[in-house]
């Protein structure tokens, strides 16, 4: 896991558009984190550093949306998905296959649906004394031996926000 | 208004269907606003366990109600299935499966009865409703189309000429009150929800912020949902009617200042609501009041003709039928199918 912490919604795009360097055809990622904490912009940060000009808004209602930029960005959000049937309904498997990068928001619901390699990305309030409500903790957890093996390369890319020790 | 001359043979009786979410619905129009009939099979109850839209039980739900409701809309018509003269469907944007029940149905439904089938843009089906109930609205019109899925501030200068003028850059208006009504454990939808409690609180409790309020045309409604998510959070004791107020004082003063500024700024007769969130008391009651300051005409359709309904679809089927004709029976459903805004910058005034 690689702790990091964001001071504003602007900081936790610059973080997500410096991880948005490192992907490559193909991967995955899963958004956690209560509504809120900042997943839809993690997702415009991310998309911004893919490359992509035109406003990222929430899938929520689509469910799934496209954008091209450096890599096609399969931008999904299955808040209101209940059953991994619907998932796989999505066209999970093929977009997954296909050469761009998959952003999946809510994910960890479907997270037994998904193949062994992907970087959960989890976004949390911060509480404390020395935080505003602008914080965000920002935990990177790569999964699977394509992500674990990107560890230090993700470490460097979220240098300026690491907070705890990698493990 | 009309691209029609009346003398030709076109069709004039349309059956519309209308499944894009959560509703299942039909409707059947003579001309391009003269509305037979409108039946409306809301599946709210059946999706409000989960808090919002479930995909898989919508489009089982739409293939279930679909028929019926069809032949109801028919004969509530006080027609015999033959005189429908063309049928036309949403074919976006919306849910995937839910789409394709309605376009399924509408094209099955054509070469039955051999008639051209037409797929409307459910936007489009929204900016025209104010037309059903006020035929003679003075163009251009500013319309707010504000829903659980879009925000969007059009200048309509013709049916099928549209400049965009604003839309929301992260969440849409309904989605704002849809999860801070799931947050606050309020029901779904959220929208009539806050609306009723909202009515006994103070909309001036709680300073959220106006997010993007002086800050051109488009929208934002993301950071305001974390400040009431914040706001929760951290007290604890809270007045749940002056949150729901506050919460939405905030949504209602942006998009009344927007949709006013626009009006003004391009030289609109008229300002009109459309989309779910247009059944919101405090937003119809606020918008009147700007456009009784602006000196121009306000127009809220009902508020059946403000959510979901067929009869829009029917009539937007009408007025494409008379500008494109038919549409291609190979023509699919589209979910992420964007309103055709042919035109851009300001009109030459």
């Amino acid at each position: 896991m690689i702790r990091n912490r964001t001071r504003s919604p602007g900081d936790t795009k610059s973080l997500a558009a410096s991880l948005a360097e490192l992907v490559q055809p193909g991967d995955l990622l899963l958004l956690v984190g209560h509504l809120g904490a900042g997943k839809t912009t993690f997702a415009q940060g991310f998309a911004a550093g893919l490359g992509i000009n035109e406003p990222v808004t929430s899938p929520t209602f689509t469910l799934a949306r496209e954008y091209r930029g450096r890599l096609l960005l399969h931008h999904l959000d299955v808040f209101r998905l209940d059953q991994i049937s619907e998932v796989l309904d999505l066209g999970l498997p093929e977009l997954l296959d296909s050469d761009g990068v998959t952003l999946i928001e809510w994910g960890d619901a479907i997270r037994q649906a998904l193949p062994n390699d992907y970087l959960e990305v989890a976004l949390t309030f911060v509480d404390g004394p020395d935080s505003s409500p602008d914080d965000r903790g920002v935990v990177l957890c790569p999964v699977g031996p394509g992500w674990q093996a990107r560890t230090q390369a993700l470490t460097t890319a979220a240098a300026r926000w690491l907070e705890g020790p990698t493990c | 208004m009309t691209a029609l001359d009346p003398s030709d043979n076109a069709p004039a009786i349309v059956l519309g269907i209308e499944t894009s979410c959560d509703e299942t619905a039909a409707a059947v129009v003579s001309g391009p606003s003269h509305v037979l009939s409108s039946v409306v099979s809301s599946q709210a109850d059946l999706h409000a366990r989960y808090g919002g839209v479930v995909p898989e039980i919508a489009s089982r739900a739409h293939v279930e109600l679909l028929t019926p409701v069809v032949a109801q809309a028919v004969i509530e018509a006080g027609l015999r299935d033959r005189e429908v003269q063309a049928v036309a469907a949403t074919a976006g944007p919306g849910l995937i499966g839910s789409l394709l029940v309605g376009v399924s149905a509408a094209k099955s439904l054509a070469l039955v009865w051999d008639v051209p089938f037409v797929a409307v843009n459910h936007l489009e089906a929204h900016l025209y409703s104010s037309f059903l109930e006020e035929p003679d609205l003075e163009l251009p019109v500013v319309v707010l189309l504000v829903s659980g899925g879009h925000t969007l501030l059009v200048l309509m200068e013709a049916f099928g000429r549209y400049r965009l003028i604003g839309q929301t850059l992260d969440d849409a208006a309904g989605e704002a009150f849809d999860k801070v009504a799931r947050f606050m454990d309020l029901g779904y939808p959220g929208g009539p929800v806050i609306d009723r409690l909202a009515m006994t609180g103070d909309p001036e409790a709680v300073a959220f912020p106006r997010p993007m309020y002086a800050d051109g045309y488009d929208f934002s409604f993301s950071g305001l949902k974390t400040a009431v998510v914040n706001h929760v959070r951290t007290h604890h004791d809270l007045d749940v009617a002056d949150i729901a107020a506050s919460f939405q004082e905030a949504v209602v003063d942006v998009l009344v200042h927007k949709a006013r500024k626009a009006a003004e700024e391009f030289g609109a007769k008229g300002l009109c609501l459309a989309g779910g969130v247009a059944a919101n008391s405090s937003l119809r009651e606020r918008l009147l009041d700007a456009c009784v300051a602006a000196g121009i005409s306000g127009f809220l359709p009902s508020r059946s003709m403000c959510t979901d309904n067929a009869a829009m679809v029917a009539a937007a089927g009408w007025q494409r039928l008379h500008l494109d004709g038919p549409s291609p029976l190979d023509t699919g459903a589209n979910p992420n199918l964007a309103l055709p805004f042919i035109l851009s910058g300001k009109p030459a005034s």
